[in-house]
Formats: structure tokens, sequence, C-alpha cells
């Protein structure tokens, strides 16, 4: 049975709202469903869920946090300063988030995947993000933007063709933004034109986390720019159909992670290679954005822990005046202050993804998780820099870096104006008579 | 006989490695209550030898099956299903709230063995949470099996005989033995692998098999008795000394030990 935490009154509103806005664009209309095509994972009844705290997680979900925390700390730790000094990702790394299953979350299992639930995959980026954000949004983008596409989207050709080899060898990526479309995505410029059974691509693509390293990339263009946003079309391009590198960014944080201005010179792409509809592919990007909160919210979540737990044995192990500098009461303020911090945008984020799971509306939270949890990021990493000192000033511990990369949770996936936007919309239906 | 080999390895639910263990305030042992606990590593290693045999074995040499088993509280079902995610094909779980001694284990062993005719028994050399490195020896014993502890290689040969690399004091020493037989896994056997994410989700669908040691007959009333549980001392600051002289000096009349 369906219920909802939103009281009948409100709901009441909130369809009458919607039936006095028919025409309004596709965002209004976001609160009347879920978008989410993953099958629930709990039951919803009163017995288990009203019963169990948000720490509470599967057998399964409990192993696999394990297991990515070993994965995390054996085989990424040792290689994050250099890969941050570089620019540059291991690609071994990227195999054993291949070999370990990190890659094809809740793929299903026929297509090679886990079949694992959406809280499994936060957990995972969660678990990266504490070592490394870089690896972590590499993991993130591939999961919760890429593969998910493809399973709520994709014809079952592109499917059994493109999901098995996400799952197990192929990383893939999201081209939405270009030079002139960032929040404003739909102003995208990107052409795609029907030639006989090929569309041909021309334009380009700014800011496209893991192209560097992609074979396999969703590109947002449109069909008929006369027709606004209702010309955009997804469509699935492999590397050698013609995407090209025009430049690798040199970035303040995130920097083993690669992010490329793309361009697309006369791209042939076959026509089979369409996601979904043709014009629908802004439906596609608003949606799989939504979720994609919530994987963003979990980055920066993993990224404050990890910065905290950096900091705080350094309390207990450097002295001053006599005292551990953890033993200060204005230290040990500050401290608690934090960790009550990421317990919320934890409690925040987690919620988010059973209300996913769960099949019920998310958007709000989803919106809050990721803007509290950005907030939280740069404080904890600021404060972890602080608390270390001249230490934490120094690249020789992560906590510099942990602060560096924090910068990003406010400007990707929607930046923090466009999250305080999304919720103040969906607040206001709430209220407005 | 069957037409491959099975293997029974043996896991056990101990205090996770990287927890700093704390006495507890009755001194009866350490604390356990809301402390992360793992797979004794050890026995991860046991594990992966089985799964790593199972991948280089072919032929009439081919495993066929790995059981894993545990003895202890419902939560070493934990550790069983961790197995099970690494690649092991079922699980049995003796289940009891009471402390095991080595014997009572190696005795619940031998009645699971006595049913399960498995080729192979691959256990850890030792927990690491009483670290009594016993019960591989006990259970040989009960069995009248070969056992070849402390192993740092294993091969199986015309499915009947065994070859295994010691790791003793002077080197390495290898043995010879028929099978069925006994390997204690030492540290350096092999590295054990995550058990994937894939795995993990698989693994729910193993079976898994529950019993008690009182439907095994086995009685595990413990012959020994723990008297008393103690911090070790906390370690004294050392000194400087000025010559050999006083070094011995300080060997004779403080330290005695000379």
């Amino acid at each position: 049975m369906f219920r909802s935490t939103i009281s009948l009154t409100t709901r009441r509103q909130l369809a009458a709202s919607i039936a006095r806005h028919p025409t309004a664009l596709p965002s209004v209309s976001l609160l009347t469903r879920s978008f989410s095509a993953t099958r629930a994972f709990r039951d919803d009844t009163d017995d288990t869920v009203a019963k169990t705290s948000l720490h509470t997680l599967t057998e399964d979900e409990q192993m696999m946090r394990e297991m990515v925390s070993r994965f995390a700390v054996d085989v990424v730790q040792p290689k994050v300063s250099e890969m941050d000094e570089a620019e540059k990702m291991d690609p071994a790394i990227i195999k054993g988030l291949f070999d370990n299953g990190l890659m094809g979350v809740e793929t299903p299992a026929e297509f090679s995947g886990a079949e694992a639930s959406f809280l499994s995959a936060i957990l995972v980026i969660e678990e990266l993000a504490r070592i490394d954000p870089s690896i972590s949004v590499l993991c993130d983008v591939h999961n919760t933007l890429v593969n998910t596409v493809f399973r709520h989207y994709a014809s079952d050709h592109l499917k059994q063709k493109y999901l098995p080899l996400l799952a197990t060898e192929k990383l893939g990526c999201f081209c939405l933004s270009e030079a002139g479309s960032g929040s404003d995505a739909f102003a995208l410029q990107t052409r795609a034109e029907l030639k006989g059974d090929h569309y041909v691509i021309n334009g380009s693509k700014m800011w496209i986390t893991n192209s560097g390293e992609a074979d396999i990339f969703l590109v947002f263009a449109t069909v008929d720019p006369s027709k606004g946003y209702k010309g955009i079309t997804c469509f699935v391009v492999e590397r050698d159909m013609g995407v090209t590198i025009a430049k690798k960014e040199k970035k303040l944080g995130i920097r083993a992670s690669s992010t490329c201005q793309l361009s697309f010179d006369d791209m042939r792409v076959p026509v089979e290679n369409v996601v979904g509809e043709v014009g629908k592919g802004y439906k596609i990007a608003i949606e799989i954005l939504n979720e994609g909160r919530i994987g963003i919210a979990a980055q920066m979540l993993g990224l404050a822990q990890g910065a905290f737990d950096t900091a705080m044995p350094y309390m207990f192990q450097r002295k001053q005046f006599g005292s551990f500098i953890g033993d200060f009461q204005a230290m040990q303020h500050q401290y608690a202050q934090i960790a009550v911090e990421i317990e919320a945008a934890r409690l925040l984020t987690y919620n988010a993804a059973r209300l996913k799971e769960e099949g019920k509306p998310f958007i709000k939270e989803a919106a809050m998780a990721k803007l509290y949890a950005s907030q939280v990021a740069e404080r904890a990493s600021s404060k972890a820099v602080e608390w270390m000192g001249g230490v934490g000033f120094t690249r020789d511990v992560p906590a510099e870096k942990f602060y560096r990369d924090c910068k990003i949770g406010a400007i990707y996936e929607g930046t923090s104006n466009i999250q305080l936007q999304t919720i103040a919309k969906l607040l206001a239906k709430d209220y407005r008579e | 006989m069957s037409s491959g080999l099975r293997i029974l390895v043996g896991v056990k639910r101990v205090v996770d490695s990287a927890v700093k263990v704390r006495v507890n305030s009755t001194q009866t042992g350490v604390e356990t209550a809301n402390v992360k606990h793992s797979m004794n590593p050890f026995d991860e290693i046991a594990v992966e030898e089985a799964i790593r045999l199972r991948e280089k074995q072919k032929g009439n040499d081919k495993i066929q099956e790995i059981i894993a088993l545990s003895c202890g509280p419902a939560k070493a079902q934990e550790t069983l299903r961790t197995a099970l995610a690494m690649g092991a094909d079922r699980a049995i779980h003796v289940k009891t709230d009471e402390m095991l001694e080595p014997l009572s284990v190696a005795k619940l062993f031998s009645r699971i063995i006595s049913e399960e005719k498995p080729n192979l028994v691959i256990l850890g050399k030792q927990a690491i949470d009483d670290d009594s490195n016993q019960t591989g020896q006990m259970l040989a014993g009960l069995l009248n099996w070969p056992q070849a502890t402390f192993a740092s290689k294993v091969d199986i040969k015309d499915n009947s005989s065994l070859e295994v690399v010691r790791e003793v004091d002077g080197g390495l020493e290898t043995v010879t033995s028929s099978l069925p037989a006994i390997v204690t896994t030492d540290l350096r056997l092999n590295e054990p692998r995550y058990a994937s994410l894939p795995n993990i989700m698989k693994a729910k669908k193993k079976p898994l098999k529950t019993i008690s040691p009182a439907d095994l007959g086995v009685d595990i009333k413990a012959r020994l008795q723990t008297i008393k549980v103690t911090e070790p001392p906390k370690r004294q600051g050392g000194t400087v000394v000025d010559s050999v002289d006083e070094l011995l000096n300080k060997l004779r009349n403080e330290a005695k030990v000379l």
C-alpha cells in the first residue's frame, strides 16, 4: 500500500495547484510521481519501516560497506597523493573498481551487475570519498548517472549491449553542460541532424567528469533548436565514433578525476543509439539529476567524514601547554559541532536514498541532502586543516586536499543556488493558495 | 569415489584486528559489545586458499565443493556470509552462545566432518582473539588424519596426495601427505580477495544450515577456567646508559637478567 508522509490536505493542495498549471515546465509536475524505476527494496509496512533507524543496514549493505572501506584503505589510499599531484587517475584503481563489482552496483545480475540497492551505491560512494573524493565521483557518475540512464530509459538492445560493458570494463560519462549552458541546462547548442539511419552530431561540451578515461558517452543534443527543450535528445556515443578531447581542465580539487572539454565534428551516431524517445532528453536529464544529487550528497558526506577522521587522531597526539589539543574546551566544542553536522548530513542523505528506494517523493529531500552535505563538507574540511595547524596546511596530510576537493560539491549536479531554488519551489507549492 | 574433491574451511568471528581491545570491567575477558568484528584473518586465508585450489585444480583433482563451517553465536552467520561471498558454496553454523575452547571446536568439527566427509580441511593456524593455535592439531588427533600446519604453499596431486610447504623456525619445510588431511594456514600462504559486490548479493541465496552442539551430541562444557584477564603492564620509559660497565651493572643488579 502506498503511504505518503505528506498530509492529505497538502496532497489536495498539490493536486489542485498542479491542475491549475497543466502547461507548466516539466519540473513542476515532479512531485506527483516518483521518478525511480528501481523496485522498492523494503516492504512498506509499519512493522519494518517504522522501527528501524537510518543506520540500520541490511546484511549485504553492511558487507558491501565494509568491503569498500577495505578496498579504499588498502588499494586507493596509497595512491591518493600521487594521483592528486599528477592530476591523473591510476588505471589500476579503475580496474579494481570494475573487478570488485563497484561499477555496476544496481545493474541487474543478467547484465553482470550486483543488482544491489540504491543505498548500496550511496554507501559505496561515501566509503570511497572518505579516502578519495576523486575516485568517489568517478564511481558516482558512472553508477548513479550513466548506469541509471541505461537501466531506466534505454531500449533492450542498448541495455544488452552496454550495461554489461559498463559493469565490467568500460567507463561512462554524462555530457550535458556546455560553455553557454550550465544551470540553464536546456539552453544547450549541440546539434543532432538525422541523415538516413544516422544522426550527425556537431557541437561541444564542457566540464565533463570522467571524459578523459571514458569509452561510453551519454550526449545530450537537440534535434531541432526551434522546439526549445522539447528538441533535446539523449544519445549513446562510443569514443571511437568521433569524440575529441579538446582540453583537459586543471582544477582546484578532485584533480585525479578527469574533467574535459569535448568536441564533436560531424560525428555519426546510429539511430538505434537514441536513449528513450527523440525529444525526451530533457526529461531524462532532469530525472537522473534528481537522484544523482543523492550520490553527490554521499560523496560530500564521505569527504566530511574523511577530513574529520584525518584530524581527530592528531588532536590526541599533539600536545601544547602540557595538554592534548583535543582536550581544550575550545577544540572540544568545535569537533562536537562538526560531528553533529556530519551526522545530520548522513541522516539527510540516507533518508533521501531510502525514500527513493521506497518509491516515495524524494526530490526536495535529495536537494536538501546535496546542499547540506556540501556545506558540511566545506566546514568539516576547513576545520580539519585548522585543527592540524601547520601540519594541516602541508600536502603531507590529506586535510588540505579534502578542503580543495569540497568546493566542487557546491557546483556540480546543480549548484547550491539551484538546490535552494528546487527546495523553495516545492515548498511554495505546499503553501500557495 | 565422486568425481571431485570437497574442501571444508573453518571460519571464526573475532574482534577486528584494527580494534584497540580493552579488558571488560569484570576482568573475565575483553570487551566485545559494540566492537567491530570480522573474520579471523588466518581463516580468510583458508577460504582464499580453498577458492584458489578450485580455480587451479582441473580434471580428477577438480574441487567439487567448498563448505564453510563456523561455531559460535548468532552473529557468526555474518562471518559465514562473508565466506560465501568470497566463494564458498554452502555454510554450516553450529550455533551456541557458550565460550568455546579449542577442544570443543575440534570435537564439533570432527562430528561435522564425519557427516560431510571432505577430502581436505583448511583452518587458520590460530584465531587472533585467543591465539590458541590448537584446533587444527586437536582435530587431526581426533580424526587420526595427517596434518600440515603453518602452510605457506599447498598443492593437491593426483586426487590423493597433498604437498605443503610449511614455515618453520629454520626456514621452509616441504611435506607430503595422503588425503584426507588437515592444513592450517600461515600468513604468507596468499592474500585474500575482497568479496565483490555481485558475489555479496549472490551469497544471500547460498544455503546456510544451522545446528546446535546438542544436535551433534557434543559436550562443549569448558575444561579450562579463566581466573582473571588483565591488560599488559604499561611500558616504562627506558634510560640511556653512559658505558658498557653501567649497562652490565644495571642488567645484573636491577633487571637481574645476568
